[in-house]
């Protein structure tokens, strides 16, 4: 059946059944390989988007109940050819080894961001324990948000 | 390693350049103004391409934005065997050093006779080659098809350290920007035109077989395509991925299985009881030492089976078309995959090309190559349209070889004047290697469940120096007397292969806590007492290092709920020297607050590579020593998704800083799996500093703390 998702701001129609995780349908119908298979039980973080300002994992959301809904994938975060303060701040940290986690902990600490520009250490760690990494890159990543907020434009995209 | 066999001895060339002697295995100088690169080593996370392009970059004296790597594949890549034991600076580095010194050398000959000039008269910057008359040429006007179509001569010097400048800055990674904007980046985000999508239905455990299943029920399912069913290996094609997931959960629910219970108890001490191969590896005698003997200790130390646990489940994609195979595959190796392969499928090896694409993160023998036949034997049902595999979450961790559960046994004698006048080591484990293209056998999963199935081959060690469960258990310390043997438990109840460092985790681990245990019984501090029994050089560095970086106090003490403490090793004893300082905070858990370490790997490449790699090494064996533990029951494999293995999260890592001791006129050491080792025993020793109490068995959980203070 046909369901209409928001995806980066533009609308989409994708024929799946509506129990289908928006996982799949972000990855196979709409190309954004970004979002990532981890778990499928929302244990990891790995495929977080954020829907409606909220960070959210996409492995065992039903796509139905993200319909009509602002959806957020990391393609999303660049902006006029520029990438978000996040994205260049991994960049300038070389926050990732195989960087598998990286665009879901991109777009939980986004949610975050977005909420509260000035989030403490403790509420940026607390922001991230959904979100796995196995390489252990836990402390790059932590002094990449840290620079975007300490910058003062963590919520700018 | 790919030894060919020679029929004249050749030159010794160096690295993986001395089995792939041809140039143009290595590199391509284009007339677009770039150089495409060959890698035979893979990237797994670890920043090696970068690496690559920097050594390339350097002695071709071309900037770094002008290289371009190829994927490895079977089609034309050397063959560089497996990507693992924190060689790959020094086989694939040190191959393309000289392949890329001989390709300049070659060009400014021929720049040397267009120009009219001698080679004295030459400058090159970024590939532009300037004689002092003035007159110039590029690189890309120069190169042609037949310029490198030659072997190498190890007659050209690479470039002296002191004219370095590329290799030894931190060049950012080339791979980040991908990644951190969500390009494809991985062998999961692989799609071709037609894909299917393939799930394979492993057996509830390892001794089961499939006795029964209504395939008609599967094939009616939506948008399945085909139900492969040959012996006990059952798998699911569908047109979409969640298909593919919906009938593999029908499978499931339908399939009967004749399971067996073989699994032994969960503490790793069966080990002791089981049929081994016992073998003395290294031994030293001084009568005269031994008789200065007054204070003995004994200790017994612990690991359970620990799983890679990447983030990403294993993932590939094969077609079958005409009778061949292509596979992309995030494998280690690729060629040893392809032997395996061809053993399985009845195909020739030129039958199979293999491609490698880069996986999530990966830290040894994981199921990359296992994934890998899954995909080819999907492929064969639906000739023609490629079939992406990826592992489920549960299948990975129930079924990618484990690190080797492993007991290790010491003992040590003091003398009067607290100095270690006997020492012995006893390892009890299962072989850490089983990977592709062994001696016999496949090892490959699926192909011991075929109708006709492949056995496993024989499991085993690599061999000492560098050493697999024994890897590490002859200590750096100089001891009058000593005695280090290997107790190599074959039948393994589950299987195992390696995981970063193989048994060095363990190995040191042990003997860095019971330096620890005899230093307190000789009433020393730990860092003097290692410094006493160790005359190399560079390892009293790195402890000196990392003392000095962590402001260590001479005989400091916890306070009751925080201490630290030290470990140190040189990873297989040839490769690089680490030592790590770690501070914990015991309240309802233990917690790794900092942790500090010293690094030399000798030459270094990509410094920030290096401590990036350190960095994680530390971290991730925090999680391995505090909290993992592969469960298991009599049949099976219990622990089955993040909630029943967890590992270390945000809220728990620790802050980590690296000190990097760059010897730029030494080989490179080799730094991936360094930290692993010393940080175990960093930890256990901070434990012990901070409650006075000694945990010998990992992984270091809260109710093993409560055990041991009451």
């Amino acid at each position: 059946m046909a369901i209409q998702l928001i995806v980066n701001g533009g609308a989409h129609e994708v024929a799946a059944e509506p129990e289908t995780p928006l996982l799949y349908v972000l990855r196979n119908d709409l190309k954004l390989k970004g979002t990532r298979f981890g778990c499928g039980h929302g244990q990891c973080g790995a495929c977080t988007v954020v829907i409606d300002g909220k960070a959210v994992q996409s492995c065992d959301l039903p796509v139905s109940a993200a319909a009509g809904k602002a959806i957020t994938t990391v393609e999303g975060l660049a902006a006029d050819g520029r990438l978000h303060p996040l994205q260049q701040a991994f960049i300038a940290e070389q926050a990732a080894q195989c960087g598998y986690c990286v665009s879901g902990i991109i777009m939980a600490a986004k949610a975050l961001l977005d909420a509260k520009p000035k989030p403490s250490e403790a509420e940026i760690r607390t922001a991230l324990k959904g979100n796995l990494c196995r390489c252990g890159t836990h402390h790059r990543i932590l002094r990449a948000i840290r620079r975007v907020v300490e910058g003062g434009n963590g919520g700018a995209a | 390693m790919s030894e060919q066999p020679q029929s004249a001895p050749q030159r010794q060339l160096p690295g993986s350049l001395h089995t792939n002697r041809r140039l143009d295995r290595w590199l391509r100088i284009n007339a677009d103004g770039t150089v495409t690169v060959f890698p035979g080593k893979v990237e797994i996370g670890q920043g090696i391409l970068t690496a690559l392009s920097q050594i390339a970059a350097e002695e071709l004296d071309v900037g770094l934005a002008r290289i371009r790597l190829a994927p490895s594949a079977t089609a034309y890549s050397p063959d560089e065997g497996i990507t693992s034991g924190s060689r790959s600076i020094q086989e694939g580095g040190l191959a393309l050093r000289q392949a890329a010194a001989e390709a300049r050398d070659l060009l400014l000959q021929r720049a040397a006779a267009r120009l009219g000039a001698s080679l004295e008269q030459l400058t090159v910057h970024d590939g532009r080659v300037t004689a002092r008359s003035g007159g110039s040429v590029t690189y890309w006007e120069l190169a042609s098809e037949d310029l490198l179509a030659r072997e190498a001569t190890g007659d050209v010097a690479p470039k002296a350290p002191s004219q370095h400048e590329v290799i030894g800055t931190s060049a950012p990674r080339g791979d980040i920007p991908a990644k951190v904007t969500g390009a494809p980046s991985y062998v999961q985000d692989l799609e071709l035109p037609g894909m299917l999508h393939g799930r394979v239905v492993r057996p509830p455990g390892p001794g089961a077989e499939l006795t029964g299943l209504d395939e008609v029920e599967l094939r009616e399912m939506p948008g399945v395509v085909a139900v492969v069913r040959d012996g006990s290996f059952l798998a699911v094609i569908a047109e979409r991925e969640e298909q593919a997931i919906r009938a593999l959960n029908r499978a499931r629910r339908i399939a009967q299985w004749r399971e067996t219970a073989a699994l032994p108890e969960p503490d790793p001490r069966y080990l002791l009881r089981a049929e081994a191969k016992t073998e003395v590896i290294s031994e030293k005698s001084d009568e005269t030492a031994a008789q200065r003997a007054r204070t003995r200790l004994e200790a017994e130390y612990t690991r359970p089976f620990v799983a890679h646990a990447s983030l990403g489940p294993s993932c590939a994609v094969a077609r079958f078309e005409d009778g061949r195979y292509s596979v992309w595959t995030h494998s280690q190796g690729i060629y040893p995959l392809r032997t395996d392969l061809s053993k399985v499928l009845g195909v020739p090896q030129e039958a199979i090309v293999v491609t490698h694409v880069e996986g999530a993160g990966c830290y040894g023998h994981n199921g990359a190559d296992d994934v890998a036949l899954d995909a080819a034997l999907l492929a064969r049902a639906v000739p023609g349209r490629p079939v992406r595999v990826q592992w489920m979450r549960e299948d990975e961790f129930g079924w990618e070889p484990f690190g080797s559960a492993m007991v290790v046994r010491m003992s040590g004698e003091l003398d009067g004047e607290g100095r270690i006048a006997n020492w012995t080591h006893d390892v009890w484990s299962h072989g850490h290697s089983t990977r592709p293209a062994g001696k016999d056998g496949a090892n490959l999963l699926a192909a011991w469940y075929l109708e006709r199935p492949v056995p496993a081959a024989t499991p085993g060690n690599p061999g000492l120096p560098a050493g697999g469960s024994h890897r590490n258990a002859i200590p750096l310390y100089e001891f009058p007397n000593q005695r280090v043997a290997n107790h190599l438990v074959l039948k393994a109840p589950l299987r195992t292969s390696a995981l970063r460092s193989l048994g060095g985790h363990v190995n040191v681990f042990a003997i860095e806590s019971f330096m620890d245990e005899l230093a307190a019984a000789a009433g020393a501090d730990p860092v003097e007492f290692r410094l006493r029994h160790l005359k190399d050089a560079r390892a009293r560095g790195v402890i000196e290092a990392v003392a000095a970086k962590a402001g260590w106090v001479r005989g400091e003490k916890g306070d009751g709920a925080r201490g630290r403490g030290i470990g140190f090793a040189r990873y297989k004893n040839l490769g690089c020297y680490v030592a790590v300082v770690a501070e914990v905070d015991i309240g309802n858990e233990i917690r790794v607050r900092r942790a500090w370490a010293a690094v030399d790997a000798g030459l270094v490449i990509n410094p920030d590579g290096v401590v990036n790699q350190i960095e994680g090494g530390m971290i991730q064996t925090a999680s391995w020593t505090l909290k993992e533990r592969v469960q298991y029951d009599r049949a099976s494999v219990t622990s089955r998704n993040w909630d029943e293995y967890p590992i270390l999260t945000f809220e728990e890592a620790p802050e980590v800083e690296v000190v990097l001791i760059n010897r730029p006129a030494d080989p490179p050491l080799g730094a991936g799996e360094g930290a692993q080792g010393p940080t175990a025993a960093a930890i256990g020793n901070a434990i012990h500093s901070a409650m006075g109490v000694r945990l010998r068995d990992m992984p270091f959980t809260r109710e093993r703390v409560l055990a041991a203070l009451a």
